[in-house]
């Protein structure tokens, strides 16, 4: 067999994913574009009462909307690659402009919360996986499982109800200050207030993951901990901590990123609750009034946003795995099985 | 064959006895193991799968899995007791002063490191040098243990390696830091039959050249005839019988090491039907009164169903512990 080098593969390796990402693009576009048809119609929603029968139907050749099938979800794709998803039935503004203001919001939420359930559910998961049976990982653990079954909202107000009506600590609702960064970056990282209203929304939103990330770090850690070449690093005489993190933790993390990756998508695309809660001004919280009022464009942009960040995400995270597991890099056709 | 009586052993075991605490009992794996090792010796270690063997090697090296304990007895090397050294102190040994190689190659090295990184952490965790001196140590020792271009293929990672390059890393490894003892727990046992030779013979080589003593796990009575000086048999957490390779495999005393060699096929010697020892191993919750073989013995007296034997001295080095030579013992 011919030996391609390193690069070519990984080349190969990125096309072919990038063209499995379209694929999935175009499948939730299919779907984004069904709302369209399905979900009221949509000349209904853009005119008033008092328009005719005849208007309408010229509306109706104008917009295309008479055209095949596949001609008018082919220009809705074209449309939609150039980030044109048309104008918000409810609130008459460019659907792109609308979701790129509210989007800083949603993402700083789910960038810290992300960052808060990794390092929490990394730290508590070896934790507890290292010292088992102290009376800490019992409590951590116990703790988590209660984290697991509150439902997400639950949660969220009673955090206001401690932290926000009783103790008058942190506010319960909206971002606080924000300022600019660029020209539409709005932040509340770089303002007291902001990051003080990050706080309760960020733990809401984390906290699931969190529980579910430190499970999984902790069953993996016991799982690697049996493995020989831990044994054979103890039996080197390797000191604790370099068999713990340094062997030990390592091979945990292949099957750890998978998940925390999956789990960033989630994490934005559950922000929906959090943000109702919180009053957070986001997309989440966008979408949510958009679908009160059946303001299609939004919801359809919105669905392909999120089929975007879970399909960004997976790239991603099948990049890190490839940098992460040697084994998955090209052999080099020297070795002997 | 070294002089063994007047030299103090390398490692000394004295009465090891390890336990597991479970629910219905503690159970005693290893029951009063005494054995010597001397410098420069390769002592195999053999009997059947859960005899002992391998926790026998863990016990020594300090790496017995919890809820398993040494309950009590002692282990000495070059004259210090090492069971009951600091959990700190006991790390430093490993590695430095025992080494141990594990059965498995394809488990035995972490998949996510490079062998040069591997084996230069082991030599700087035990020796004070650089680690470009690491490196060139390194380079070294796989080259001693046959790995072809070891300057190069010291960047690749383990699954880079056959199972037979790979059992010659985890030698390069396990003797990164020149320890005096090895233990090697079923060195071969993972490997195709084509390169079992080979490691054996690489191992035997490099522990000679440097003077290390080795105790080889095995199950393998062949291994152990071309490559032992003594011989050790472990049946049912208890040794049974100990000494030079030649007496105990060609004159086995113990009736149950006299079964294990009847079960050996040779080539010299053409039987209809090799011998088998009726029965089986008991389990560590049911080891019978007095001698643990004495259910399964064709010589079984009396005495051993009431009394345990212990370790009786043979003429030439040998030890037995068997009631059928006691009363020789003494007429003599």
């Amino acid at each position: 067999m011919l030996t391609w080098g390193p690069g070519f593969t990984m080349i190969a390796f990125i096309l072919r994913r990038i063209v499995q990402s379209v694929m999935v693009m175009l499948t939730v576009a299919l779907v984004a574009f069904a709302l369209f048809r399905f979900v009221g119609d949509p000349i209904a929603s853009m005119v008033g009462q008092e328009t005719t029968l005849a208007e309408r139907a010229e509306l109706r050749e104008v917009l295309g909307l008479n055209d095949p099938f596949a001609i008018q979800f082919g220009r809705f794709v074209a449309r939609a690659a150039t980030g044109d998803f048309g104008i918000s039935y409810r609130l008459q503004q460019p659907v792109m402009e609308l979701i790129l203001s509210r989007l800083p919001a949603t993402l700083e939420l789910a960038l810290v919360s992300g960052v808060l359930a990794f390092v929490f559910g990394v730290g508590f998961g070896v934790y507890t996986a290292l010292r088992r049976g102290n009376w800490i990982s019992g409590s951590v653990m116990t703790a988590s499982l209660i984290g697991v079954s509150l439902p997400t909202f639950l949660i969220g107000v009673l955090l206001i109800w401690v932290f926000a009506v009783e103790l008058q600590w942190l506010p319960s609702f909206g971002r606080g200050e924000t300022v600019y960064i660029g020209d539409w970056w709005r932040t509340g990282l770089l303002t007291e207030s902001g990051r003080a209203s990050l706080i309760l929304p960020a733990i809401t939103l984390g906290l699931y993951q969190m529980t579910l990330i430190m499970r999984l770090v902790r069953a993996e850690m016991l799982e690697v901990l049996r493995t020989d070449y831990i044994k054979f690093a103890r039996a080197r005489g390797l000191s604790n901590r370099a068999v713990n993190f340094g062997h030990a933790l390592k091979n945990t993390l292949v099957p750890v990123i998978t998940i925390t990756g999956l789990q960033m998508g989630s994490i934005i695309a559950f922000s929906i609750i959090t943000e109702t809660v919180f009053q957070w001004p986001g997309v989440g919280a966008l979408f949510i009034r958009s679908v009160q009022f059946v303001d299609v464009p939004v919801m359809a942009a919105y669905l392909m946003l999120i089929a975007l960040v879970f399909v960004i995400i997976n790239l991603i995270v099948d990049l890190l795995y490839y940098a992460v597991d040697p084994r998955l890099r090209v052999d080099r056709a020297n070795a002997r099985h | 064959m070294p002089a063994l009586a007047d030299k103090a052993p390398l490692l000394s075991v004295r009465d090891l006895v390890v336990e597991f605490p479970t629910r219905r009992g503690v159970l005693r794996a290893l029951d009063k193991v005494s054995f010597d090792i001397a410098e420069g010796e390769v002592l195999g270690m053999v009997g059947e799968s859960g005899a002992g063997k391998s926790l026998t090697g863990a016990a020594i090296i300090g790496l017995l899995e919890p809820p398993g304990r040494i309950a009590s007895g002692e282990v000495w090397l070059r004259g210090e007791r090492i069971d009951n050294l600091p959990r700190e102190r006991m790390r430093r040994l490993r590695g430095r002063r025992i080494g141990m190689v594990f059965q498995d190659p394809l488990t035995s090295l972490n998949p996510l490191y490079t062998v040069a990184r591997q084996l230069i952490e082991t030599i700087r965790t035990h020796m004070d040098v650089s680690d470009t001196e690491a490196r060139n140590r390194a380079v070294g020792l796989l080259d001693r243990v046959g790995i072809p271009a070891a300057a190069r293929r010291i960047d690749d990672y383990p699954h880079h390696f056959s199972g037979g390059m790979r059992q010659r890393v985890v030698i390069a490894l396990a003797l990164a830091a020149e320890p005096e003892l090895v233990i090697a727990d079923e060195p071969t046992t993972a490997l195709d039959v084509s390169v079992q030779a080979q490691i054996i013979d690489v191992l035997k080589e490099i522990c000679a050249e440097r003077g290390a003593s080795v105790m080889l796990i095995t199950h393998d009575m062949g291994v152990i005839a071309e490559t032992a000086d003594r011989v050790a048999v472990l049946y049912a957490g208890r040794l049974a019988e100990i000494g030079p390779v030649r007496d105990v495999i060609q004159r086995a005393e113990h009736p149950y090491t006299a079964g294990l060699m009847g079960s050996i096929p040779t080539l010299t010697q053409t039987a209809e039907r090799l011998t088998q020892i009726p029965g089986s191993m008991p389990r560590l919750d049911a080891i019978p009164k007095g001698c643990a073989f004495n259910p399964r013995c064709p010589r079984v007296l009396e005495r051993c169903r009431i009394e345990r034997p212990e370790l009786i001295a043979r003429e030439g080095g040998r030890q037995v512990a068997c009631w059928l030579y006691d009363r020789e013992a003494q007429d003599a």
